[in-house]
């Protein structure tokens, strides 16, 4: 009676439950960033202004699909109950993820210099990867978590919803820039 | 103490919020020293976020959910009685009457303000509000009436009786259930604090460049319709996620009760359109605080660039909040007409056509703002396209209605009142989707009881039907059938003769959203005036209603209207894992008139 729903069969163990809600989620994140695509080109056209820092924003690129990358290897381990090398990638994970937003920081303070948030490029160039930025946070918020629930012996072969989730959630937070990038470095 | 011990969750959510505040406070004043852009508005901003955090932990999500997260055991405080509706509780069905009560309080504040802005429109000249104030009361309004339409239908009533309606044992998620109505009150206060800073003078629509420049109060504004689009999208992937996991066995897509499959189609909506018009809000905020010019014309922004992002969510939101007053229509029509729904199918496939329609049409409010003419047409054809699943809904009403053996109790009134008011509120649209006609309509009290007729004539008329009608199954007893009928009568009598002035004297040149107008249309606005505040009285049964009904009504027993869907199964009200034994359904929901039906349509395993 008193804890209801955590007692309840059903509810709250169902794997297909968990993902869908998951899926639904990122559907739903999926159009806040078409927003800010959109956005982009309904504002700016093709435009793009010759200080951007080209070089940077490959490597940051780079830095981050190698910890999507990492992910994956993380929620492999765990899938075969190897609780050292699950660690070792999420943690990497979690490095990697370090790496790219300082490399942001970087970029904004170059921007500030050349485009600041009161000019037009500016205004997309900061709040796409401000927003940005802010997903890859929060998704690195909840990778220290699964770190610490690892460690705390909570997941194995059999059970890993957690990981599964987040590093989803993460590999989403990637795919979201691999548009990001092209949109903002490429297009010309 | 032990008996106040069910308001410690409040108490602890205030208290997180004080901290947060102040914590928020200090990141602001921190953050607008080095940066000197304008202080008062990153303290609020800042403030603000925190607090909400502040208020969010404390008040249930640290102990439910954060704890668990970091390896401490949650703790569960579940209050008995009336004290559960004041805590973080995950059930349901106390979510759902705390969304109802908070809604239909906010419903009648909402009208408190229309009173003041008839009291205003009274005299042409200056009256009580004058142009200081009658914009912002006219914006609150319209804001909370918003806010009304879109959340007290899914998050009051479905939240109630959806998870029944499929025999579940409760939603997908009780924990982001229960976030998504405590995330509600920050917004509700947020609102009533505009006024001390400045009031909001934008309308609901907050159109910059007004928004981006005019007073602090906007800013809350911008930051309460964003916290509640959050709310918003939490309870669509809730429903969602239920009905595509948690169907009892032998609950097939095709038995769905048809409510069900209208709160479907409006969670599609309002998961995604609803991430598109919080980055709306948010480009006002930045622009606003930091300094950005998404919409500044001189330095390279678009205004109109706001008007497609806000009404690409805006206007499928007129769908989130019409689709389930559908549902419940067509699911009162069946059951008091005594007969299975006409075109089950039909209107199934008009609900998700209405969907996918429904995120093409924005565009058709932009038809005096600039916009390149070669997007007229498009947008006036597929606006009118959107008329044709509309009326296969009417069409299903009318043939359950044809040949049925009608029971008319308070809510199938409610029910045909609502069919004539949205007849009549689609016909006018007709003139409005028109680019020829709207272009000489636009901004007249013409649209503003247009869109009365459909919001307020179609989803505000079947909410209170849908209350009444799921009232003995919320409660275990029974309205007042009297009171209800008064209450009907008032209302719709009262309505129609206000917004029927409202027609005329909109087309005679009234414009909307100003304090004073020419004087020759003063009578117009006096008779709405009388008729505005005879059909505030009208609300008075109906709360005498519901809370003696409640405290003392007679019993009503398990299924006081004889029907078929499966929430009348169990018990009324239903103990609190829903079913005391899982239901097996075996046939589907309407089946009047079939031989060998059975009571409901299943039984229990």
């Amino acid at each position: 009676m008193s804890t209801h729903s955590e007692t309840n069969t059903h509810i709250g163990n169902s794997l297909s439950l968990k993902r869908i809600g998951l899926w639904v989620f990122i559907l739903s994140e999926t159009f806040l960033f078409g927003a800010l695509i959109s956005t982009r080109y309904y504002l700016q056209g093709v435009e793009r202004p010759d200080h951007l820092n080209q070089p940077l924003g490959l490597v940051i690129s780079i830095v981050l699909l190698m910890s999507s990358l990492a992910a994956y290897r993380g929620e492999v381990a765990v899938s075969y109950n190897d609780q050292k090398k699950f660690r070792i990638n999420i943690i990497s994970t979690i490095i990697l993820a370090s790496i790219f937003l300082v490399g942001v920081g970087w970029e904004w303070y170059e921007a500030f210099q050349y485009f600041p948030p009161s000019s037009a490029f500016g205004t997309i160039f900061f709040t796409m990867t401000g927003i940005h930025a802010f997903h890859v946070l929060t998704g690195m918020i909840a990778l220290i978590i699964i770190v610490k629930m690892g460690s705390d012996g909570r997941f194995n072969s059999n059970s890993y919803w957690g990981v599964e989730g987040v590093v989803k959630y993460w590999h989403f937070v990637d795919v979201a820039w691999v548009f990001i990038y092209p949109t903002l470095y490429l297009v010309n | 103490m032990t008996q106040l011990k069910f308001l410690w969750p409040i108490t602890r959510g205030l208290i997180g919020a004080i901290i947060g505040l102040l914590v928020g406070l200090g990141v602001g004043l921190s953050v607008s020293s080095l940066t000197g852009n304008p202080a008062t508005e990153i303290n609020i901003s800042f403030s603000y976020v925190f607090a909400l955090l502040g208020w969010l932990l404390g008040v249930g999500v640290w102990n439910s959910w954060i704890r668990e997260w970091i390896g401490i055991k949650p703790s569960y405080f579940e209050a008995k009685n009336w004290q559960r509706y004041f805590g973080f509780s995950m059930d349901h069905k106390v979510i759902g009457v705390q969304y109802l009560v908070t809604f239909v309080i906010l419903f009648l504040l909402g009208g408190f303000f229309a009173l003041l802005m008839r009291i205003e429109l009274a005299d042409s000249g200056e009256g009580l509000l004058g142009p200081n104030y009658y914009n912002t009361i006219m914006s609150l309004h319209g804001i909370i009436m918003v806010a009304v339409a879109v959340a007290a239908i899914i998050g009051g009533l479905s939240n109630y009786v959806l998870p029944l309606m499929i025999g579940a044992e409760d939603v997908a998620f009780p924990r982001i259930n229960a976030l998504s109505f405590w995330i509600i009150p920050p917004v509700a206060i947020l609102l009533i604090l505009t006024p001390l800073f400045g009031g909001f003078d934008s309308g609901w629509t907050a159109y910059p460049p007004l928004s981006v420049t005019n007073a602090d109060g906007q800013l809350l504004f911008l930051f309460a319709f964003l916290t509640f689009g959050l709310s918003s999208i939490l309870g669509g992937l809730n429903f969602l996620t239920t009905t595509i996991c948690l169907r009892a066995p032998g609950m097939t897509w095709g038995r769905l009760p048809i409510f069900v499959w209208s709160i479907v189609a409006a969670s599609i909506i309002s998961v995604t359109a609803t991430q598109v018009v919080a980055f709306g809000l948010l480009m006002v905020i930045l622009d606003r605080v930091a300094g950005m010019v998404f919409f500044d014309a001189g330095l390279g922004g678009k205004p109109l660039l706001y008007e497609h992002v806000f009404w690409f969510y805006s206007h499928p939101a007129v769908y989130i909040m019409i689709l389930p007053a559908f549902g419940a229509l067509l699911e009162m029509v069946s059951h008091f007409s005594r007969k299975p729904l006409f075109g089950y199918k039909l209107v199934v496939a008009s609900f998700l056509s209405i969907t996918a329609l429904s995120f093409l049409v924005w565009a058709h409010h932009l038809f005096t703002s600039g916009m390149d003419e070669f997007l007229h047409i498009p947008f006036m054809a597929i606006t009118e396209l959107i008329s044709v699943p509309t009326g296969v809904v009417f069409l299903s009403a009318l043939g359950t209605i044809w040949r049925g053996k009608l029971w008319l109790v308070t809510p199938m009134l409610f029910v045909v009142g609502t069919v004539f008011n949205f007849l009549i509120g689609g016909l006018t649209g007709i003139f409005l989707a028109d680019v020829a006609t709207d272009i000489h309509l636009q901004d007249t009290y013409f649209v503003v009881a247009h869109f009365h007729y459909t919001m307020m004539g179609g989803e505000i008329f079947m909410l209170f039907g849908a209350i009444y009608y799921w009232f003995p199954k919320m409660t275990g007893r029974l309205y007042n059938e009297t009171l209800g009928r008064l209450h009907f009568i008032t209302m719709f009598l009262t309505y129609n003769a206000l917004f029927i002035t409202m027609f005329i004297v909109g087309t005679n040149g009234m414009n909307r959203r100003v304090w004073t107008y020419p004087e020759n249309l003063q009578d117009g606005n006096i008779l709405i005036g009388v008729f505005s505040l005879l059909l505030g009285l009208s609300f008075i049964p109906f709360v005498y209603n519901m809370v003696a009904s409640w405290a003392r009504g007679t019993v009503s027993g398990n299924n006081p209207w004889g029907a078929t869907t499966l929430e009348w199964a169990t018990d009324s009200p239903p103990p609190e894992e829903n079913f005391a034994h899982p239901p097996k359904v075996d046939e589907g929901p309407y089946t009047y008139g079939q031989s060998g039906r059975k009571e409901t349509q299943a039984t229990p395993i």
